[in-house]
C-alpha cells in the first residue's frame, strides 16, 4: 500500500485535490439527476400517452386484442386462386351477379382482346401521380433552393422568406390541399398531384439548399472573377457539382411519393389507395390480398430501382434520413 | 500534321501542358472516341428534356387535365379560400305578393338568435294584410319561386291547400318593413324597398324593379360589370368582391355580407357571454352574480369556450393531442424494438448470416408494407382511434429505424471494440463500452428526426380513420362549409410541426453536433 500511494483510494488529498474531487462528485450527481429526471419524464409521457390513446380510441386495446387474430382470419380468401383472379380480373366461379365478384368488369381494354387489369391500371395511375409530382417538385424546388442557400444568396430579405415559404409548403398537411382541390376539381388524380407536388417542393427545396450550402465555392469564385452574373455563376459553378446529389434526392423523394400518393388516394385522390380502402372496408379478402401484394411488389421494385440508380449517381452514400 | 507536334517548351513553361487549337484538332482526329463521348454528353440534357415534356403531355392526356380544369368550379374556389379567414352574414328579405317585406336570418347565423347589426337599418310601417284569401299569401310567394316536385314538397302543398278553404280570409294588421339599407362598406350599399332595389358599388348605381306577381326583376339601364343576369327577368347577382355579394329576385333579396376574421371563436351564439366585449366578459367573470348557479362564471366561460359548438375547441385539441401521441409512441416503441434487433441485423456484430438476412428482410417487409396499409388494417382491428395510428407508425418505423440503425452499426469504428476486448471484457461489456457510445447519439438523432416527421404523417393517416386530427380535418372539409375550421386546425398543425421541428433540431444538434440534418 505504501509503495503504491498513487493508486490508493485512501490517499489523503491536498486541498486542491479535495476541491477537484468535490466538483467531480457534484458533476456526477447532477448528471445522474438529469438522467433520472429525463427517464422519469419519458416514462410519465409514455404511460400518459398510452392511457390517453387507449381512452380516446373507439375500441380498447385489451378488449380488442383477442379479436385481433379473428380479424386476420377474416382476411382468408375463399380459395387460394381467388386473389389471383382479383389481381388479373379473371372471372370468378363464385360470381353471383353481385358487385362482390365482378372482377372482369374493372378491365381496361386496350384492343378487342388485350386488357389491363383494374389494379394494375390503378397502380400505374398512382405511380404516375408520384412521378409527376416529383417532376413538378423538382422543377420548382430547383430554382428556389439557390435563393435559399446562404452562400449564393447573401440578401437575407430574399433568403429568409424563401426558406419560410418552403417550410410552410413542407409542413402544410397534404390532406387539406387534396381536400381543397377535390372540392374545386371534383374526384380525380389532379388534386393528389397538386397536393403531393406542393409538399415535394418544400421537402426537396430544403434538401437541395443544404446540398448547395455544402458545395465547393471555388468554381463560383472563378466565375465571379471573370465577371459572370448570378445566373451564370449558379448554372456553371454550382449546378454541375450538386446535380448528382439533387437527382439522388429526387429519386429518394420518388420512393416517398409513391407511398404518399397511395395514402392521398385513400382519402379520395384516386389510384390504388382508394381501392385498397374500399376493399378493406367491404371486408373483401381476395381483393385486399391482391392489392396489398401488388402494392408491396411495386414499392419494393421502386425502392430497388431508385437505390440502384442512386448508387450509380452518387456512389455508396446513404441518403436515407430524408422522409 | 507532324509539323505541329508539341515542341518541348523552355524550362520556364508552366507545369500544366498547353496546346493550341490546331493541336487540339489533331488530337481529336486521332482519338475521335474522346470527343464523341463529349458530344453524346451534350445531347443528354436535351434528350432528358424531350422525354420529360413528352411524359408531361402523355400525363396531360391520361389524367384528362384540360377537361378537368375546364370543368372546375373556380368561382367556388375563391369563396372557399375566402371562408378560411372570413365569414358571411346572410340576411334575407322576403317580399310577398302584396308587397309585405320581412327580414329573416338563417338558423345558426353567426350573429345569434336576435341579430341587429349596425350595418343594416330598417324602417317599419304597419300594413293591413289579408291572409287566407289566396292560399297563404306569405307561403305562396316563397313556394312559387321554387316549385316543389319531391313527394315531401307535394305533400306540404296539399296540406296547405287542404287547410286553406277552412281558414276564412282574415284581415290582420302587421308591422312590415318599408325600407331597408345594407351598407357593405364605404362605397357599396344596397337599398331595399318592396318595389325597387338600388345597389351602389364603386361609384355606379343600379336600380332594379321587382315584380312580386310574376317574380321577375328588371334592371333600369345597362348592367354594370359587377352585376350579372342570365336571362331577362331572372335573378340578378351582384358581386362586390371581397366584401360580399347579393342576389336580387322578384320575391326575395339575399344579402351576403362578408366580414374578415373568425366568427364567435370563443363563445358561440348560445353562450351567455356571446357578443360581449372583452371588458364585459372580464367584468362578468370577476364581479357579476353567477349566471349558472351551479358553477362560477369563470368555469362557465371556460366550458362555453371548450364546448363552442362551431369551433369545438376541446375536440380539436383532443384530436391534435392524439396525433402528437401517435407520433410520439409510434416512434418511441419503434426505436425501442429496432434497437435490439439492429444488433442482430448488423453483419459486423452478429456472425450468423442467416440471422442478419432474416432480420434485414423483416425490416424491409415492415417498411414496404406501407403505413397506409398498416393503418387500414389496424383501424379494422382496433377500431378508429389513435391506437390504430400509433401501431401503424410503430410497424413502419420499426422497419425504417431498424434498417438505419443496422447501417449505422455496420459503419462503426472497430478500434474501440478491439480496445475494450483486448483488456478481457466480456461480450456484453464490449457492446456497452465499445459500440454504444459511437452509435447512441446517431440512434437518438434519427429517432428524433422521425418523431418530427411522423407528426406530419400521423395527420394524413388519421384521415383514413387511424385517429387524430386527420379525420376531423377531413370531415370539416367534406361539408365544404367549414373552411374556417380547417384553417384553424391547419394553423394548429403547422404550429405543432414547427415546434417539434425546432425542438428536434435543437436536441439533435446537441446530440451529434451541427452536422446532423
Amino acid at each position: 500500500m505504501a509503495t503504491m500511494p498513487a493508486n490508493s483510494p485512501h490517499l489523503r488529498l491536498s486541498d486542491s485535490g479535495k476541491l477537484v474531487e468535490r466538483h467531480w462528485n457534484e458533476l456526477a450527481a447532477k448528471r445522474r439527476s438529469y438522467t433520472l429526471l429525463s427517464v422519469a419524464i419519458l416514462l410519465v409521457a409514455t404511460f400518459g400517452s398510452l392511457w390517453f390513446a387507449n381512452e380516446t380510441n373507439a375500441g380498447k386495446f385489451f378488449d380488442r386484442l383477442p379479436y385481433f387474430f379473428d380479424f386476420l382470419g377474416d382476411m382468408a380468401p375463399r380459395d387460394a386462386m381467388e386473389p389471383v383472379r382479383a389481381l388479373f380480373d379473371l372471372p370468378s366461379p363464385y360470381d353471383d351477379g353481385s358487385f362482390k365478384y365482378n372482377y372482369p368488369e374493372g378491365r381496361l381494354y386496350l384492343t378487342q382482346s388485350i386488357y389491363i387489369p383494374e389494379y394494375f391500371h390503378k397502380m400505374l395511375e398512382t405511380i404516375n401521380i408520384a412521378i409527376l409530382s416529383t417532376l413538378f417538385g423538382f422543377a420548382l424546388g430547383f430554382p428556389l433552393c439557390f435563393l435559399a442557400a446562404r452562400n449564393l444568396t447573401r440578401n437575407s430579405w430574399i433568403r429568409v422568406p424563401v426558406r419560410r415559404v418552403m417550410e410552410v409548403l413542407r409542413a402544410f398537411p397534404e390532406v387539406v390541399i387534396a381536400g381543397f382541390f377535390l372540392a374545386v376539381l371534383s374526384i380525380g388524380a389532379i388534386p393528389a398531384i397538386i397536393a403531393v407536388s406542393i409538399h415535394t417542393v418544400g421537402a426537396l427545396g430544403k434538401l437541395f439548399f443544404e446540398v448547395v450550402e455544402n458545395a465547393d465555392m471555388k468554381p463560383d469564385e472563378g466565375l465571379t472573377a471573370v465577371g459572370g452574373n448570378w445566373i451564370e455563376r449558379v448554372w456553371f459553378g454550382t449546378v454541375p457539382q450538386v446535380m448528382p446529389n439533387f437527382l439522388s434526392y429526387a429519386l429518394l423523394r420518388l420512393e416517398i411519393n409513391v407511398r404518399a400518393s397511395t395514402i392521398i388516394g385513400a382519402v379520395g385522390g384516386g389510384g390504388i389507395g382508394e381501392l385498397l380502402r374500399l376493399s378493406i372496408g367491404q371486408n373483401h379478402p381476395a381483393k385486399t390480398i391482391a392489392i396489398v401484394f401488388l402494392l408491396l411488389l411495386t414499392i419494393i421494385a421502386v425502392d430497388q430501382f431508385s437505390a440502384w440508380l442512386r448508387r450509380r449517381l452518387v456512389g455508396d452514400r446513404a441518403f436515407e434520413l430524408t422522409a | 500534321m507532324p509539323t505541329t507536334m508539341p515542341t518541348p517548351l523552355p524550362t520556364l513553361a508552366p507545369a500544366r501542358p498547353m496546346m493550341n487549337a490546331a493541336e487540339r484538332d489533331a488530337v481529336a482526329l486521332r482519338h475521335a472516341v474522346l470527343l464523341e463521348h463529349a458530344s453524346q454528353r451534350s445531347w443528354r440534357p436535351l434528350i432528358i428534356a424531350v422525354t420529360v415534356v413528352a411524359y408531361c403531355i402523355f400525363s396531360w392526356w391520361m389524367f384528362n387535365v384540360g377537361d378537368t380544369l375546364r370543368r372546375a368550379n373556380w368561382g367556388i374556389a375563391g369563396t372557399y379560400l375566402a371562408d378560411w379567414v372570413s365569414y358571411e352574414v346572410r340576411p334575407e328579405f322576403d317580399i310577398a305578393r302584396d308587397g309585405a317585406m320581412t327580414l329573416t336570418y338563417p338558423r345558426f347565423s353567426p350573429l345569434g338568435d336576435n341579430p341587429d347589426p349596425d350595418w343594416l337599418t330598417v324602417e317599419k310601417r304597419t300594413m293591413t294584410r289579408t291572409i287566407g284569401a289566396e292560399p297563404t299569401a306569405g307561403n305562396a310567394a316563397s313556394t312559387a319561386t321554387k316549385p316543389s316536385i319531391g313527394f315531401m314538397g307535394a305533400g306540404a302543398l296539399m296540406g296547405d291547400k287542404a287547410a286553406a278553404p277552412q281558414a276564412a280570409p282574415q284581415t290582420v294588421t302587421k308591422e312590415v318593413l318599408s325600407r331597408a339599407e345594407v351598407r357593405y362598406n364605404g362605397s357599396t350599399r344596397i337599398e331595399v324597398t318592396p318595389d325597387v332595389v338600388i345597389a351602389e358599388h364603386g361609384g355606379e348605381t343600379l336600380t332594379m324593379r321587382l315584380d312580386h306577381q310574376t317574380g321577375t326583376v328588371e334592371a333600369e339601364g345597362a348592367l354594370p360589370e359587377w352585376a350579372t343576369q342570365k336571362r331577362p327577368g331572372e335573378k340578378i347577382t351582384l358581386a362586390f368582391g371581397a366584401t360580399g355579394w347579393a342576389e336580387v329576385a322578384g320575391n326575395d333579396v339575399s344579402i351576403r355580407n362578408r366580414f374578415f376574421g373568425w366568427a364567435n371563436f370563443l363563445f358561440d351564439t348560445q353562450s351567455p357571454f356571446f357578443d360581449k366585449s372583452a371588458a364585459e366578459v372580464f367584468a362578468l367573470i370577476t364581479s357579476a352574480p353567477r349566471i349558472d348557479p351551479a358553477q362560477s362564471n369563470l368555469s362557465l366561460a371556460w366550458s362555453n369556450i371548450l364546448y363552442n359548438s362551431e369551433w369545438q375547441h376541446l375536440d380539436v385539441w383532443t384530436k391534435l393531442l392524439q396525433t402528437i401521441v401517435m407520433a410520439f409512441i409510434g416512434t418511441l416503441f419503434a426505436s425501442l424494438i429496432a434497437f435490439p434487433l439492429c444488433f442482430v441485423a448488423a453483419r459486423n456484430i452478429t456472425g450468423s448470416r442467416v440471422a442478419n438476412q432474416l432480420t434485414k428482410r423483416f425490416f424491409d417487409f415492415l417498411r414496404s408494407v406501407d403505413m397506409l396499409i398498416w393503418a387500414l388494417f389496424f383501424t379494422r382491428a382496433f377500431g378508429p382511434g389513435p391506437l390504430a395510428g400509433m401501431s401503424a407508425i410503430f410497424f413502419t418505423d420499426t422497419g425504417t429505424l431498424g434498417k438505419l440503425y443496422s447501417e449505422a452499426l455496420e459503419n462503426i469504428d472497430d478500434k474501440q471494440r478491439e480496445g475494450v476486448k483486448s483488456v478481457g471484457a466480456p461480450e456484453i461489456t464490449v457492446k456497452r463500452f465499445g459500440i454504444l457510445p459511437q452509435v447512441l447519439p446517431v440512434f437518438a438523432s434519427q429517432a428524433l428526426y422521425f418523431w418530427e416527421s411522423n407528426t406530419r404523417s400521423a395527420t394524413i393517416i388519421g384521415a383514413v380513420g387511424a385517429g387524430g386530427i386527420g379525420l376531423k380535418l377531413w370531415e370539416a372539409m367534406r361539408t365544404n362549409s367549414d373552411w374556417e375550421n380547417v384553417a384553424y386546425m391547419v394553423l394548429l398543425i403547422l404550429g405543432v410541426v414547427f415546434l417539434f421541428d425546432t425542438v428536434s433540431n435543437a436536441l439533435r444538434s446537441r446530440l451529434i453536433g451541427s452536422r446532423g440534418h
